[in-house]
């Protein structure tokens, strides 16, 4: 992007020249980076900077057609506080998550207040992580002295800074933001002080999913939760992050999640979205799949007023999958964005997205998402599904499907539907006793469960069935 | 094509429009566009007030908006406004027979074969040469039936009372910064009515023809079939291929009354230094029915997306689009769909084919506002790719409100399989021959759309483009 840079000279002259400007009452706390990495405090000082000199995204941006930024305006919001106890005994309280997990952190306000787990210790701590070469996570970068298979490590976020700096220092929001949020991701940057880091050496496997909860507190609260998952060849993780809110208050959240999958692993990730319904969501995602690769990945609007995701994925390496999966229900005036981009850069890749929304009231949704096939990119296989159902006369749904085809040898299709319930699948239910009510309830759930039904993890789809339901039974 | 006339022999098969006789103009507007230049327009062509008045409306709206470059190609940006004429012309009126066409004209729409085509199939004939008409005729019959067929500027003078209750109506000055620089120096271009009831047997056509360099057309096209009247109208164009470029902006509307049924037939094959960046739309009245039938196989790049507004109950909207894009073209074409009334129905079907280095683009809107009932969307579009640097896009956007509508989009991106060539390669078809029969094949079902004579001709222009692309 070329922007002007009004404030470029202040960059070198440390932060103090521009606290003046309208976006001051964000500065971060730079003093909670005084036991970081050096390249860490230069990072987030530099997204600072980039933060200011970056324009609001304007009315008439692409990436914000049918939607606006305003919705996201930081006016209003201040960095979230320390959490009281009484907040801390409630996050940990309401933290109803998977039976079986292999990890579980909750945080409040980006403050850990709670972590458990076994079978996490770091046992292969160096040596053991993929680098990137040539774009490609090269297969032999991996510890292979260790003999088993070894541990996962999975660490809060400012841990994993000071016993991991150079894993993160190698990928920390190193794939930038291009659909839309850049100025908001950068403000992630510049605050990013909470969530999990997870780390799976080669063949590691884990059984059971890592649970990352996070609570936001207070009005006005504005949290940057982060999740950062990297594997090695042939390792499987799956993380499940949630974000709710405490009480009935506007809050905001501005999450970044990226994935980087090395050879043959699998990353499967869902990001159960609940916040108040004052509340405004932004979910920032990129994944980098390698070689023989598959990730999965879940965006699941359920809370918000506002919620939004950007969601990236980069297929590196042959045989690399990518399924990007999106369910929401918004009723009331609920509003949801979604943009995605498949983006395919070697050759024999194959992507899948799959959205569905039932749509209520005078909810709006709005789906953007682009397959692109870059130069070289042939025998490409990507297909991107986007499907509305309609159930009231005030409810909108808009859809950009795009295809971007530069290669060869491709097969590509996209599909955009809009549409009510149908009467003859109504008639059906209703002829065996079911009411109206019921029957609409259970053919719009029929529809988003086969979106969830993807992730092929029994424990995983149910307790994300029980999540939906909840909202069913809120809707009433 | 006929090639008995020994003038004509030595023109190749491949470059049918590539030709071009030396410029004789009486008047000419200079390069650039000012106030003066629509001023010139307005005196040469003794407009009414209102005209001139709308004229510099267009000319304001114009300067002040700025170029698409948000969404569209950067392409746009090497458009340089001051190095066109907006206005060319030799002073004479439209003749009703090609014997007192200039030579040089006549000589023009020969080798295109206008004349001969006209006795064979077709009602009315309008040929524009640069800014205005050189000739324009129509058939006794149908002049009878009250069918009115003159070019815009006669039909200002002459019908100012039809003219002006809807012109600008449908495509406002204002609607994009290409359609306020045609509603400041437009020129040429048919104005057509059919009264109640008239269903025109055959089609009525207009042919356009740039034969100067450094130049701009923006003719300008309103049809207007009143209560239960039908017709089908055709439009071709070709310019010689200079090394500079050349603009062409048409701004054309469609007004169908309650009942009425407009066909609207293009078949673009301007040179390959051409920009075409043409505004369409069509205002469908209840029961009535606006086709746009739209192929594009010339120009350097072409920004079109006819539209059709369903205005009236159980109106009716299509576009079938045809787009080859080969090595230095870029077709961006498409559709747009307004629903503004209950039980309407729309369908987008679009087949494109980039070849060599070609890019070719779809990009759609569809649009279902609230509180309608019963409104259904069906779009289709399906790109094939020739060659492993060809290139294709496809950016449909469709907003639908309220729970009682049916809208569904899908594309597809392919290549020729490897199978149906090798197939057809065994029983003795050349590589391409066999892969000229694949693309034929692919865009079949869309040509038939087409009026005979255009669809044969289509596949042999599809043929040409297809050749050397392959092995």
């Amino acid at each position: 992007m070329s922007i002007a840079v009004p404030i470029s000279e202040s960059k070198a002259s440390t932060l103090a020249p521009s606290a003046s400007s309208a976006q001051s009452h964000l500065t971060p706390d730079f003093t909670r980076l005084s036991d970081a990495p050096a390249w860490f405090q230069n990072r987030a000082k530099a997204a600072w900077d980039e933060y200011q000199s970056l324009p609001m995204p304007a009315l008439k941006d692409v990436a914000w057609r049918y939607s606006s930024a305003k919705r996201l305006a930081l006016d209003s919001l201040h960095t979230a506080t320390t959490p009281t106890d009484a907040d801390k005994q409630q996050a940990i309280k309401q933290s109803h998550g998977l039976e079986k997990t292999a990890a579980k952190f909750i945080f409040v306000n980006d403050v850990l207040v709670h972590t458990s787990g076994t079978g996490l210790q770091p046992v292969c701590s160096t040596g053991i992580l993929p680098v990137a070469k040539d774009d490609e996570l090269a297969a032999s970068q991996f510890d292979t002295q260790a003999t088993g298979p070894c541990h996962v490590i999975c660490l809060p976020f400012a841990e994993a800074l000071k016993s991991h700096g150079d894993v993160l220092e190698q990928y920390l929001m190193k794939r930038e933001a291009q659909l839309g949020s850049e100025k908001f991701a950068a403000l992630h940057l510049a605050h990013v002080r909470a969530g999990v880091v997870v780390i799976a050496p080669k063949n590691a496997v884990l059984e059971h999913p890592i649970e990352v909860f996070h609570w936001t507190s207070g009005e006005g609260a504005l949290v940057f939760p982060h999740t950062l998952i990297v594997t090695g060849d042939h390792a499987q993780v799956t993380v499940v992050d949630h974000h709710g809110s405490l009480h009935d208050e506007a809050t905001q959240s501005i999450a970044v999640a990226d994935f980087v999958a090395g050879p043959g692993s699998r990353i499967t990730y869902v990001n159960a979205q609940e916040l108040s319904l004052k509340s405004r969501a932004l979910h920032i995602s990129s994944t980098t799949v390698g070689r023989d690769a598959t990730v999965k990945a879940l965006q699941l609007h359920l809370g918000a007023a506002f919620s939004r995701n950007e969601t990236v994925s980069d297929l590196i390496g042959e045989g690399a999958r990518s399924e990007m999966l999106g369910v929401s229900l918004p009723f009331g005036d609920q509003n949801v964005d979604m943009r995605t981009l498949q983006n395919h850069i070697a050759p024999r890749t194959y992507s899948d997205l799959l959205y569905k929304n039932a749509l209520y009231d005078q909810s709006k949704t709005v789906f953007a998402g682009l397959i692109q096939v870059e130069k070289g990119a042939h025998y490409t296989d990507a297909y991107q599904k986007c499907r509305n159902l309609l159930n009231s006369d005030e409810a909108e749904a808009a859809s950009m499907p795009g295809l971007e085809i530069n290669a060869d040898q491709v097969k590509c299709s996209h599909g955009a539907t809009c549409a009510p319930i149908s009467a003859d699948e109504l008639f059906y239910l209703k002829a065996r006793g079911i009411s109206d009510h019921e029957s609409r309830k259970l053919i719009a759930t029929g529809f988003i469960e086969d979106v969830i039904a993807k992730l092929e993890n029994e424990s995983l789809v149910q307790h994300l069935d029980n999540l939906i339901e909840a909202k069913f039974a809120r809707m009433i | 094509m006929t090639t008995e006339t020994p003038d004509i022999s030595d023109i190749k098969a491949d470059n049918v429009g590539d030709f071009r006789f030396p410029e004789d103009h009486k008047y000419n507007s200079g390069f650039g566009i000012t106030e003066k230049t629509v001023d010139y327009i307005s005196d040469v062509k003794n407009d009414p007030d209102w005209v001139r008045e709308f004229r510099k409306h267009g000319l304001k709206t114009f300067l002040e908006k700025p170029m698409p470059t948000h969404w569209a190609t950067k392409d746009l940006e090497n458009i340089h406004f001051d190095q066109f004429r907006y206005y060319l012309s030799d002073g004479q009126k439209p003749k009703r027979s090609w014997d007192d066409v200039p030579e040089d004209v006549k000589r023009t729409f020969d080798r295109l074969g206008i004349p001969e085509q006209e006795r064979k199939f077709l009602a009315g004939v309008e040929a524009q040469y640069d800014s205005e008409a050189a000739y324009s005729n129509v058939k006794k019959v149908v002049e009878e039936q009250g069918v009115i067929f003159l070019n815009s500027s006669e039909a200002l003078q002459k019908h100012p009372e039809i003219f002006r209750k809807w012109f600008g109506k449908v495509i406002p000055t204002g609607d994009n910064k290409f359609s306020a620089l045609n509603s400041a120096v437009f020129s040429g271009g048919s104005f057509i009515y059919i009264p109640p009831g008239v269903k025109v047997k055959h089609p009525l056509q207009a042919y356009f023809r740039i034969n100067s360099e450094q130049f701009g057309q923006f003719e300008r096209t309103l049809i207007i079939a009143d209560e239960g009247a039908e017709v089908m109208y055709m439009e071709g164009c070709t310019a010689p291929k200079f090394e500079t470029a050349t603009l062409h902006s048409a701004v054309v509307e469609l007004v169908a009354l309650k009942g009425a049924k407009i066909q609207y037939v293009t078949v673009q094959n301007w040179s390959s230094n051409v920009f075409n960046l043409v505004t369409k739309r069509g205002l469908a009245m209840e029961d009535a029915e606006v086709r746009w039938i739209d192929c594009n196989i010339g120009s350097r790049l072409t920004m079109k997306y006819p539209g059709v507004i369903m205005k009236g109950k159980r109106a009716r909207g299509e576009v079938i689009s045809i787009a080859l894009a080969n090595t230095g073209q870029h077709q961006d074409t498409g559709a747009k769909m307004v629903h503004a009334a209950d039980e309407t129905t729309s369908n987008i079907i679009s087949k494109s084919i980039s070849i060599g280095k070609g890019r070719a683009t779809y990009r759609g809107l569809v649009h279902i506002p609230k509180h309608l009932k019963g409104c259904k969307n069906n779009t289709e579009c399906d790109a094939l790719l020739i060659n492993s640097s060809s290139r294709t896009d496809t950016y449909p956007a469709i907003n639908v409100r309220g729970n009682q509508h049916a809208t569904q989009h899908e594309a597809s991106v392919s290549q020729v399989s490897a199978e149906q060539i090798f197939y057809m390669q065994q029983r003795g078809l050349s590589k391409a021959e066999a892969m000229s029969l694949s693309v034929n094949g692919f865009i079949n079902d869309l040509v038939r759309e087409f009026p005979m004579e255009y669809s044969v001709e289509l596949k042999r222009l599809i043929d040409l483009e297809m050749e050397g692309s392959v092995g």
